[in-house]
C-alpha cells in the first residue's frame, strides 16, 4: 500500500488541487492495492480502464481549473446502482450478465462531479443480509483480524472459498465497508434498507450516512424495498462522508419519492459547534442480555458529547420493540412484488424450459440464493387474501406509530438521538449461518427504526471492543436535517480520536 | 322525459320470467401522447417493442413517474359523469405473473380511486331513458401483448401497449337488458369522444368491457354473477348477456346453481365458456405501490379542467331541441358524435345565416348519410363541408334548385365533383330549376297533348295529377320547379 490510498477523501481532493499529485497516480494506487487484496473478495468487477481514462479526463479539468467537488478521487461503487455497460447485478445470479445502458441518478450525480469509478463492490444478494454472506459471488471478509489471529491465519482464511472464521464487514454493504476500511477505495456507495450502511459501517470502524427517505434518487438503484431503501456514503472520515452525500444526493424528476428539498453544504457543517444542542437518549434501546461494553461505549459517546457543550436526556421511544419484527413484515412484502421482474423473459439469466411456469419456476429456483427466496415467500405470504390485514396493514399502523415516537420526541426539542450501532462487534464468517434466520435479523435491531421512519442515521467509529475490533454509535436526525448528524458525529470522532485501520495483512 | 326505470325487461324461461342484472366495467383507453407512467408513445400500430421505455420494459431499478395529462383526462372524465373527484387517490400493485406483465404487477387503483360515484343519462328510445350509476373510476396500466404465432417453438412479447394509461369505469349493476347495457356503452363512449378522454376505437381494442351478469325470479335477491372478461365490441356485448342470462337460467331452472365465475365469450360459437372458477382465482396481493407518493390534486386543477369541459351530449341535445326546434330523435342521432353535431350547427349558421335547422338536419341525417355510408366514410369525412349543406339548403331555399336536384348534386360532391361548390356546380352543369312559366305551361301542353285520356280521366280522378307532374319533370330534366308545374297543370286540367 502506498501513501496515497492512506489519504482521506479530503486530504487527496486537497493535494489533487494543489496539484502535489495527479488523478491518475492515486487512481493507479488504488487499483494496485485492490489487485493485492483480492482474498477480501469486495470487488466483483473492477473497471481498470475506465477509471484510468476518468483519472486522465479529471487530470485535464484540473490542469484547467475546472474541476468539479469530487475531481479525480477514486471511489467504488456498490453493485446495486447501475452503471452503463458494466456488471450491475446487486450481486444476484439471477441478473446473470446484466449491464445496463443507463446510469443511476447518484452515481451519474458522482460522475458529473468528477469522482472516478474503481469498479463495483459485493454486496449481499439483493442487499438482503447482514453479513454479506448470501452474495451470489461468495462472502466478503474485513480487514479487520478476527482476535489473536495472526497475519499467515489470516492471509491463508482469505484463500478459501467460503472464508471462514474471517470477520464479516457487515451487510449488505459489505463490499463497500471492506473496501473503504482496507483503503482501496477512498469512499464507496452504499445503500441502507434496514442498516446496511450503519452496521457496516460499524463492523469496519469507518462512517456511514443513511440520509433522510427522498434525499437521495433511487432511480436506477436495484430495488429491495421501495420504502426503505436509501442511498448513501461509506468513507473513513465524517468529513469525507458529508463530501460524499452532498455529490450524491438532489433532487430527481425521475423518482417521484426524491425530495425537491436543495442540498445544503453538508461538509460546512462538520466542526460547527454542537453547544446547546440537546440530545435523547432512549431507554428502549438498552436491550437485557447486551454487552456491557456497548453500555459502557453508548455513556461514553453520551458524556463526549456533554462535554462539547450538548445537553443528554433521557426520551422515550415506547414502540421501538415493535419495530424489527414489523420490518421483516413490510420489507420482504415490498421485496415479493420488486424482485418479480426477475422472471428470465427479457434479461438476466433464463433457464430452458418447455412452457413459461416451468420458465419462471427454474429461472427464479436457480437465479435466487436461499434468503432471497425465504423473504419472497414470507413477503408473498403476508401480501395474501386473509393474511394482508394481520401482517401487512398492522406492520404498517406500527410504522406510523414508531413515526410518531420519533415526531413526539423532536418536537420535545431532542436535536438528535444517540444509540448504539450495532448489538455486538463484528462476528465470524459463518457464524449466524445457521437454521435460526432471526439471529441475523437481530443485527438490524437498532437500525430498522431509523428506515421504519424514514429518518437520517449516522454511524461513527467510538473505539474498540475488548476484543480489538471496532464498534460505532448512532446519530438519528430530525427529517432533512443530517447537518446536526454532521457536526455532532465529528465530535464523536475527534472524542473517540481517529481510528486506526488495520495494516493490509491480506496483502 | 321519463327517467325512471320502465317494467324490466323479463326473459321468459321454462319455468316463468326471469330479469337479467348486468354491470359493466369499461377499460378505455386513455387519451395521451406518452403512457401512463412513462415517456414512450402511445402511438398505435408502430413495430413490436417500437415504443418501450425502461420503464415499461421493467429495468432494474426504472420507477414510475405520473403523467399529468393522464391525470387531467380522468378528472375531466370523471367530471362529465358528473362524478365526485377525489381529491387524495393512491396507486396500488396488483401482482401476478404474466410475460406481457414485465413488473410482475400492474399498477393500479384500487383502495382509493381518483374517482367516485356519479351517474349517466342513457337514452333507449326517443322518449325514454335511464339512469346508470357509476361506482368508480380509476387509472391503471395496460399490458403488453403476448404473441404465440410467430413460432411454432416460442411466444414473442411485444411491449407498445405496456403501461399505456387505461381508465377503468364501473357501473352499478343498473342495466337489466342486453339493449340496455349496449346503450350504456354507446352513451360512454359518446361521452368520453366528446371529452377527447378517449377515442373508443373499439376496433384497435382502445374500449372494451368486461361484463358482470346474473338472473333472479322478478322480486327476489340478487343471483350468483358471472364475469364475462374482455369483449370488444357493442354487438359482442349484448351477445355475450344474452347468451350468457340463457345459460344461467337454464342452469337453474334445471336444478342447478350459478357459479361464481370468470367466463369467455366466443362470438363464432355463440357461447360464453369458464375461464376460471372463484377457488382458480388470482391472489392479486395488492398493496399501496410504495414507487408513488399519493396523487394530490387541488381544487384550482380541478376548476381548471371544470371550465374547460366542452358541451357535453346532454346539454347540447337539450339545446338541439330548444333552439332549433328539433325532435329528441333527431337531436339524439345529430349529438352522438361531437363533429356530426358541429357540422349540423356550422351548416345551419353559416355566414351568420340563420337556416331551416330541420331542413339541415334531415339532409344531413338522410342523403348526406347515406352517401357518406355507400363511400364508408364518416359525414364529417366525407369532402363535403358544412358550407357546402349550408348553400345546398340555400339553393333550395331560394327555389334555384329543386330537392331531385339537391339529391343528385349531392351525388357528384361526393364523387367527382369532391370539394366543389354547390351554387358554382348549378351554374356549370345547367341544373338551374325552370321557374319560367312559359317554359313550364308549353311542358305542361306536350304533356296533356300527347296524353289525352289521362287528361280526360284526371278532370274525374284528382289523384291522377302526381302522374302527370311525374311526366313533366322527367319531359324537363327534372329542373322544372315541381310546385310552379303542379299549379299549372291544375289550371289547364281545371281541378
Amino acid at each position: 500500500m502506498t501513501d496515497l490510498t492512506s489519504l482521506t477523501l479530503a486530504e487527496a481532493r486537497h493535494r489533487l488541487k494543489s496539484r502535489a499529485i495527479s488523478s491518475v497516480e492515486i487512481t493507479k494506487a488504488h487499483l494496485e492495492a485492490i489487485e493485492r487484496s483480492g482474498g477480501l473478495n469486495t470487488f466483483v468487477e473492477v473497471t481498470a480502464d475506465k477509471a484510468l481514462q476518468m483519472a486522465e479526463a479529471s487530470d485535464a479539468r484540473l490542469a484547467a481549473k475546472e474541476a468539479g467537488p469530487l475531481e479525480g478521487l477514486p471511489i467504488g461503487v456498490k453493485d446495486l446502482y447501475a452503471t452503463e455497460g458494466i456488471h450491475t447485478q446487486a450481486c444476484s445470479h439471477i441478473l446473470d450478465g446484466f449491464k445496463p445502458r443507463y446510469e443511476s441518478t447518484v452515481t451519474a450525480n458522482l460522475w458529473r462531479n468528477g469522482a472516478v469509478m474503481l469498479g463495483k463492490l459485493n454486496m449481499d444478494e439483493f442487499a438482503m443480509g447482514s453479513s454479506n454472506e448470501t452474495s451470489y459471488y461468495g462472502p466478503v471478509a474485513s480487514p479487520w483480524l478476527p482476535p489473536n489471529w495472526s497475519r499467515d491465519r489470516g492471509r491463508a482464511a482469505t484463500l478459501t472459498s467460503d472464508k471462514r472464521g474471517l470477520l464479516t464487514p457487515g451487510g449488505s454493504s459489505g463490499g463497500s465497508s471492506s473496501a473503504v476500511a482496507a483503503r482501496l477505495c477512498l469512499a464507496a456507495t452504499a445503500s441502507d434498507t434496514g442498516g446496511s450502511i450503519r452496521q457496516p459501517a460499524a463492523f469496519t470502524g469507518i462512517v456511514g450516512v443513511k440520509p433522510t427517505y427522498g434525499r437521495c434518487s433511487r432511480y436506477g438503484m436495484v430495488a429491495f424495498a421501495s420504502s426503505l431503501d436509501q442511498a448513501g456514503p461509506l468513507a473513513r472520515t465524517v468529513r469525507d462522508a458529508a463530501i460524499m452525500l452532498r455529490s450524491m444526493a438532489g433532487p430527481d424528476p425521475k423518482d417521484s419519492t426524491c425530495s425537491p428539498t436543495p442540498v445544503p453544504d453538508y461538509e460546512a457543517a462538520v466542526g460547527r459547534s454542537v453547544r446547546g444542542m440537546k440530545i435523547g437518549v432512549p431507554k428502549e434501546y438498552r436491550l437485557e442480555g447486551m454487552s456491557s461494553e456497548i453500555d459502557a461505549l453508548w455513556a461514553r459517546g453520551a458524556e463526549w458529547l456533554r462535554a462539547a457543550g450538548a445537553s443528554v436526556i433521557d426520551v422515550t421511544l415506547p414502540h421501538t420493540p415493535f419495530a424489527l419484527p414489523a420490518y421483516y413484515i413490510v420489507a420482504p412484502a415490498e421485496a415479493s412484488s420488486n424482485l418479480a421482474r426477475y422472471d428470465g423473459v427479457r434479461y438476466g439469466l433464463r433457464e430452458p424450459s418447455a412452457d413459461i411456469t416451468e420458465l419462471y419456476e427454474k429461472t427464479r429456483g436457480k437465479g435466487f440464493g436461499p434468503e432471497v427466496r425465504r423473504r419472497l415467500m414470507i413477503g408473498t405470504y403476508v401480501l395474501s387474501a386473509g393474511y394482508y390485514d394481520a401482517y401487512y396493514v398492522r406492520a404498517q399502523k406500527i410504522r406510523t406509530l414508531i413515526k410518531r415516537d420519533f415526531e413526539r420526541v423532536f418536537a420535545d426539542g431532542v436535536d438528535a438521538i444517540l444509540t448504539p450501532a450495532t448489538p455486538s462487534a463484528a462476528f465470524g464468517i459463518g457464524e449466524k449461518v445457521s437454521d435460526n434466520p432471526v439471529e441475523m435479523y437481530l443485527n438490524d435491531v437498532f437500525t430498522v427504526t431509523v428506515n421504519m421512519a424514514g429518518l437520517p442515521g449516522l454511524v461513527a467509529p467510538a473505539g474498540l471492543s475488548r476484543d480489538g475490533l471496532p464498534l460505532g454509535l448512532q446519530l438519528i436526525g430530525r427529517p432533512f436535517d443530517e447537518e446536526t448528524l454532521f457536526a455532532l458525529g465529528e465530535t464523536i470522532e475527534q472524542s473517540a480520536g481517529r481510528m486506526t485501520l488495520p495494516e493490509p495483512w491480506w496483502a | 322525459m321519463a327517467t325512471e326505470r320502465a317494467s324490466a325487461k323479463l326473459i321468459k324461461g321454462a319455468t316463468g320470467d326471469w330479469e337479467v342484472i348486468v354491470g359493466l366495467e369499461v377499460h378505455a383507453q386513455v387519451t395521451s401522447r406518452s403512457k401512463l407512467f412513462s415517456a414512450a408513445s402511445t402511438a398505435f400500430g408502430g413495430e413490436p417493442n417500437s415504443h418501450v421505455s425502461l420503464v415499461d420494459a421493467a429495468m432494474p431499478g426504472m420507477l414510475p413517474v405520473i403523467n399529468r395529462e393522464c391525470v387531467a383526462q380522468a378528472v375531466r372524465t370523471g367530471l362529465g359523469l358528473k362524478a365526485q373527484i377525489n381529491r387524495r387517490s393512491t396507486f396500488d400493485r396488483k401482482n401476478y405473473f404474466y410475460p406481457d406483465l414485465p413488473q410482475g404487477y400492474q399498477i393500479s387503483q384500487y383502495k382509493s380511486p381518483i374517482v367516485g360515484e356519479g351517474e349517466i343519462q342513457v337514452e333507449l328510445t326517443p322518449d325514454h331513458s335511464i339512469k346508470v350509476g357509476i361506482e368508480r373510476l380509476h387509472l391503471e396500466q395496460d399490458a403488453g401483448k403476448s404473441l404465440h404465432d410467430q413460432s411454432p417453438t416460442m411466444s414473442f412479447v411485444d411491449l407498445n401497449r405496456s403501461g399505456v394509461a387505461l381508465m377503468e369505469i364501473v357501473s352499478k349493476p343498473d342495466m337489466r337488458s342486453a339493449d340496455e347495457a349496449k346503450a350504456y356503452v354507446s352513451k360512454l363512449r359518446t361521452l368520453l369522444r366528446y371529452i377527447g378522454s378517449s377515442d373508443g376505437d373499439m376496433e384497435k381494442g382502445n374500449l372494451r368491457a368486461d361484463v358482470n351478469v346474473s338472473v333472479r325470479r322478478p322480486g327476489e335477491a340478487l343471483g350468483t354473477r358471472c364475469e364475462i372478461k374482455n369483449v370488444n365490441s357493442i354487438r359482442f356485448i349484448g351477445q355475450a348477456i344474452e347468451t350468457e342470462a340463457r345459460r344461467q337460467i337454464a342452469l337453474v331452472e334445471d336444478g342447478g346453481a350459478v357459479e361464481q365465475e370468470t367466463r369467455l365469450f366466443d362470438p363464432a360459437r355463440g357461447e360464453t365458456r369458464s375461464l376460471r372458477s372463484k377457488e382458480e382465482a388470482h391472489d392479486y396481493r395488492y398493496f399501496p405501490d410504495p414507487d408513488l407518493l399519493p396523487l394530490e390534486l387541488d381544487a384550482a386543477f380541478i376548476d381548471a379542467l371544470a371550465a374547460d369541459l366542452p358541451e357535453l351530449p346532454d346539454a347540447k341535445r337539450a339545446r338541439f331541441i330548444a333552439d332549433y326546434g328539433l325532435s329528441p330523435y333527431d337531436s339524439s342521432i345529430l349529438v352522438a358524435e361531437r363533429e356530426t353535431a358541429d357540422f349540423f350547427e356550422d351548416a345551419v349558421n353559416h355566414g351568420g345565416a340563420k337556416r331551416d335547422a330541420k331542413a339541415v338536419a334531415n339532409w344531413l341525417m338522410g342523403d348526406i348519410s347515406a352517401q357518406a355510408n355507400a363511400h364508408g366514410v364518416a359525414v364529417v369525412d366525407a369532402g363535403m363541408s358544412a358550407a357546402s349543406l349550408a348553400s345546398l339548403v340555400d339553393l333550395i331555399g331560394e327555389g334555384v334548385i329543386s330537392g331531385k336536384i339537391a339529391k343528385d348534386l349531392l351525388v357528384r360532391l361526393f364523387a367527382d365533383d369532391r370539394g366543389a361548390d354547390p351554387r358554382a356546380l348549378v351554374e356549370a352543369h345547367g341544373l338551374r330549376q325552370v321557374t319560367d312559366m312559359g317554359a313550364i305551361e308549353s311542358a305542361v301542353d306536350a304533356v296533356i297533348a300527347a296524353n289525352p285520356d289521362k287528361a280526360e280521366q284526371a278532370k274525374t280522378k284528382p289523384g291522377m295529377l302526381g302522374w302527370f307532374v311525374g311526366q313533366v319533370m322527367k319531359s324537363t330534366g327534372g329542373k322544372a320547379n315541381p310546385q310552379a308545374v303542379s299549379d299549372a297543370l291544375k289550371k289547364r286540367l281545371g281541378l
